[in-house]
């Protein structure tokens, strides 16, 4: 499957890329499964995104897709089917918050 | 002609700031990684163009970064600090039992001699170590294993090793200071370490001489005389003589011994400075002047230094990490401020100038010199 991603801007100027991402995933489409394709393609996200070891989403990002907060799902399930079809992109979020 | 290279950390970007030996005109590189905390960056000494910066976000948490060409370029390196074994807890704020847990980086001290290995100073308080250019970070557990650990609580800013020292002449000698913890030194390169704090005294905590709990702020030597310590303190401002074993207040004339950095000039080792802040809850300077104060008797005595400075309506601070000298003759003292200002001496403290004006609040200022 390809799967669209968005990046808020300061991390795709660590990963030195512009726009929207598009990454293989093999197997079951998840946040986790997602985030592991994206880690493997862009290693500098490693630990930006979720946690190195408690593999945790970070306080300040969410996870958005078709208009909808998936941050507190499972990062096992399965991921919205226009997302797993190509056409939505999984949006990472950084929180509204100061500074 | 000689140069220098000075390398500012600011709360949104690191800057590059580079001049020839007249320390008169200067070339702004910045910023780098915009938008982001840099709390340090500094260079080898055993490879001036090896940079190592500290890059982190409340948001996407920390990254570091390594330039190879003096901050031209950065790429970056590896930003996996997990404490080695069961993390164990410190005392909250509260007072209450709180595991360790990694924050940011807040201090990055390269070796002395090999440009690959670096040792970095976190929040929760810990020592870590690479030795592969910033690949892969490794603990020094024995500090934070240390017996005292359990009762170490974090100073305002939360509880960080914020200050590493090594020393050339004693291979394996780290000195760190952690607040509010206070100073350790290792004499085997980090595998046993011992409380430094014997003449210190804090009111703000129970037992004001206890062997730890102190809010050190910084200390500095100079590499000549490494075994004659000088520290700025949460209050008063201390010096050992005998590498940390006792402490002894040189506070003095300074019109508040509150404050954050201090530093040794190049070439004069009982010559330092700080720049004395009004109080702990009011975070800026006496009277509305902006005065570095200079001791050339290794305390005790302290001259105010103003001259293009402002002497009137002035509310910045200098953090901890904001101040560094240069080696050339005479020396170039620098420091940086919370108002965004670089500032530098050329003349040892005698007159200043800034560099810049209008940076973000400013949170390190290092500087190398450049053959």
């Amino acid at each position: 499957m390809t799967i669209r991603v968005v990046l808020p801007a300061h991390l795709r100027t660590l990963a030195r890329v512009d726009g929207e991402l598009k990454l293989d995933v093999e197997g079951p489409v998840t946040q986790r499964s997602v985030l592991d394709a994206l880690e493997a393609s862009y290693p500098m996200l490693r630990g930006t995104i979720r946690d190195h070891v408690t593999r945790e989403r970070r306080a300040f990002l969410r996870f958005f897709a078709c208009e909808e907060d998936l941050s507190n799902e499972s990062p096992d399930a399965p991921l919205p089917e226009a997302v797993i079809a190509g056409a939505e992109p999984l949006l990472v979020v950084g929180a509204m918050a100061g500074g | 002609m000689s140069g220098v290279r000075v390398l500012v950390g600011t709360r949104k970007g690191a800057f590059v700031i580079t001049a020839d030996g007249k320390r008169d005109r200067w070339d702004v590189s910045g910023p780098h990684f915009g938008g982001w905390e840099i709390y340090h960056l500094k260079g080898s000494p055993a490879d001036p163009n090896r940079l190592y910066a500290s890059q982190s976000s409340s948001w996407f948490g920390q990254v570091i970064q390594r330039s190879r060409d003096g901050g031209k370029t950065w790429e970056t390196v590896g930003n996996k600090f997990v404490y080695e074994g069961a993390p164990g807890t410190h005392l909250w704020y509260d007072g209450t039992p709180r595991p360790f847990e990694f924050a940011r980086v807040w201090h990055l001290e390269p070796s002395l001699t090999d440009p690959d290995t670096v040792y970095a100073g976190i929040q929760d308080a810990a020592l870590f170590r690479t030795r592969d250019g910033g690949q892969t970070w490794e603990e020094l557990p024995a500090l934070r294993t240390h017996k005292s650990a359990a009762v170490w609580q974090p100073g305002a800013g939360g509880m960080c090793l914020h200050t590493i020292l090594l020393d050339a002449g004693h291979p394996g000698r780290i000195f760190v200071a952690i607040s509010a913890a206070g100073v350790f030194r290792s004499d085997d390169d980090g595998k046993t370490w011992e409380p430094m704090n014997r003449g210190l005294r804090s009111e703000q905590i129970p037992d004001p001489t206890a062997e730890v709990g102190h809010c050190v702020h910084r200390i500095a030597a100079h590499p000549s005389r490494p075994r004659v310590l000088f520290m700025q303190k949460h209050w008063d401002v201390m010096r050992s003589d005998d590498a940390g074993e006792s402490w002894q207040e040189v506070s003095d004339n300074l019109p508040s011994d509150f404050g954050f950095p201090i530093d040794v000039h190049a070439h004069e080792p009982n010559t330092i400075y700080v720049v004395p802040i009004k109080s702990d809850s009011e975070h800026y300077v006496p009277e509305g002047k902006l005065r570095v104060y200079r001791s050339r008797t290794g305390g005790h005595e302290w001259e105010p230094l103003t001259k293009g400075l402002p002497q009137s309506h002035c509310y910045v601070n200098v953090l901890r990490d904001a101040m560094a000298v240069d080696t050339l003759d005479p020396c170039g003292v620098y420091f940086g401020t919370t108002g965004g200002q670089v500032y530098v001496s050329p003349n040892a403290g005698d007159s200043w100038a800034p560099i810049v004006r209008d940076l973000p609040s400013v949170v390190s200022v290092e500087v190398q010199t450049l053959p």
